[in-house]
């Protein structure tokens, strides 16, 4: 059996992974078993979940279309406006390309995170300050909708309740923003 | 601890052989992604705003001085020889990912190199905290309270449904990837090995462990990581991880008692050799090293052997890797030189 990596020398060496309870050999020589264990010694094989994500991805483009009828559909895909990474380059290096990738292609990870993590809420820590702005910024949306709303129904003087209070919350943004070194 | 001496040495925080159950978990590590707001993450950084991804993570650093946390030393990867950062990765302090185009990255290390910072890794910033034995706990609130404190000068990428965005998502969320480096030779010898790590995989850890011919890992070395990041705090995945690592303990424990007590004379005979082999061998090949440096461990653990301090047998793993012999030596060595040198290096160490 030859080496799975160099394709070169004699595959003595046989590494095993256990991945989701999927259990992975690789057949490797020497050599490159020696690199791949430096490589891969207190940090997660992340091919093998890259795989996993782009086939779930692929997967998604793919199906609708069926077969043949897919060559245009899966030529790019939607493209992030911010970072430029395309669908296409997400389903095939598994990495997404900036933090406003992950609202562009929002509803189609969806599912991704259900099948890897099992949820899609983050439960865990806050940062303090970024977390904070993160809060108030949902709450000037939140603001603004009301505003227009209450517009829509000519109800003004409520409408001028939000104007105000948006106002004080984006002085908060704005203070804690010069706050910050930068 | 300057950055010449950390590639200088191979003792760091997590081989003093300290901590908690150090006769089965060798080290703990905890590892964090976070990301800059303002950038694209790594892979879609052009060099000019790497370089500003850096500067960023530089002042930020510099904030850090008085703030309780020790002292940070930030280097770029270009700074180093190809040598001093291959030592760095055979330390554990960052990962060989940081050895691609490296010109755009740096990391940063406390005092006693139990903290790292990888930047612009996969994700901008990698935390990492690394203790000997099993600290998973400690690891973690000494790296949330480093993560705090940068937080105040960096804006992270952070949604508020999904937490902290990262440029893989099956780290997503918390960010989080917690390990243990566990020494398992007695299930291994009572061919238990597979029969636990396939049920810690049920459980949805992810476990590894490098196989030679037939089933026996060499050196005896696993590693257990969490596999989930979004939708359970940062303390649940670790108490889950430390509650599967003492069942992990205890079986171990148990092996080893059992052989102790059923095999004794077979215990005694490979502790034995592997001394013997160590002392007097003039070629020793890494795989072979790691075979008897693990015997040589379970042996101290068993107390057939009492000669040798606890941190020196993690050093040696360090030591006789390729980088850190090359190092030595001061030049560049074949393959079959580095089995002489690496001999020679293990019979100083033990004489
Ligand atoms: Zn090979
Ligand atoms: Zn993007």
């Amino acid at each position: 059996m030859e080496c799975e990596r160099c394709k070169q020398r004699p595959a003595t060496v046989h590494l095993t992974q256990i991945i989701n309870n999927q259990k992975k050999t690789m057949n490797l020589c020497e050599p490159c078993a020696r690199e791949f264990q430096t490589e891969n010694f207190g940090f997660l094989p992340q091919m093998n979940l890259h795989n996993l994500l782009a086939g779930l991805f692929h997967h998604q483009l793919t199906n609708p279309f069926g077969q043949q009828g897919i060559q245009q559909a899966v030529s790019e895909g939607e493209i992030c406006p911010r970072c430029g990474l395309s669908e296409r380059r997400f389903a095939q290096q598994g990495l997404l390309g900036c933090g406003e990738c992950y609202s562009k292609f929002g509803d189609k990870l969806e599912p991704v995170f259900r099948r890897i993590h099992g949820n899609n809420r983050h439960t865990g820590k806050v940062p303090e300050r970024t977390g904070g702005k993160v809060k108030i910024t949902n709450q000037i949306n939140k603001l603004k909708n009301s505003l227009k709303e209450a517009v829509e129904r000519e109800e003004f003087e409520l409408a001028a309740q939000f104007r105000d209070q948006i106002k004080e919350l984006e002085k908060k943004l704005g203070g804690e923003e010069n706050a910050c070194v930068n | 601890m300057s950055i010449k001496e950390t590639v200088s040495a191979a003792r760091s925080c997590w081989t003093t052989g300290d901590g908690a159950e150090s006769d089965v978990v060798i080290s703990s590590r905890v590892r964090v992604a976070r990301n800059l707001a303002e950038f694209p993450f790594p892979h879609q950084l052009s060099d000019e705003s790497a370089e500003q991804v850096i500067q960023a993570v530089s002042l930020a650093v510099n904030n850090t001085a008085d703030q309780g946390i020790g002292i940070l030393e930030m280097t770029g990867m270009g700074e180093l020889t190809p040598v001093e950062r291959q030592i760095l990765v055979e330390k554990h302090l960052i990962s060989p990912d940081l050895l691609e185009n490296y010109k755009n990255k740096a990391v940063v290390l406390n005092n006693d190199e139990s903290v790292s910072i990888m930047i612009n890794e996969e994700d901008h910033l990698r935390l990492q905290c690394l203790l000997p034995g099993l600290q998973l706990h400690e690891a973690w609130h000494r790296l949330s309270s480093i993560d705090d404190v940068l937080e105040k000068t960096l804006d992270y990428a952070f949604d508020e449904k999904l937490g902290y965005l990262t440029a893989c998502p099956t780290n997503v969320g918390t960010g989080i990837r917690a390990s243990l480096m566990l020494h398992l030779p007695g299930l291994a010898l009572v061919n238990q090995i597979s029969g636990v790590l396939s049920t810690v995989s049920k459980l949805g850890f992810a476990v590894r462990g490098l196989y030679g011919e037939g089933t026996e890992a060499t050196g005896n070395l696993f590693q257990i990581s969490n596999q989930i990041t979004l939708g359970q705090t940062e303390e649940d995945i670790i108490a889950g991880m430390v509650s599967v690592a003492r069942q992990i303990i205890a079986s171990e424990r148990s092996a080893r008692q059992a052989l102790f007590k059923e095999r004794r004379e077979h215990m005694e005979d490979r502790v034995g050799r592997a001394w013997g082999i160590l002392k007097h061998a003039g070629i020793v090949t890494s795989e072979e090293a790691m075979k008897l440096f693990s015997d040589l461990r379970l042996g101290r653990d068993l107390n057939i052997i009492d000669l040798i301090p606890p941190d020196l047998i993690t050093e040696l793993m360090i030591m006789t890797r390729p980088a850190f012999l090359l190092k030595m030596s001061g030049k560049d060595l074949s393959p079959f030189e580095r089995d002489v040198q690496r001999a020679k290096l293990i019979r100083e160490k033990l004489a």
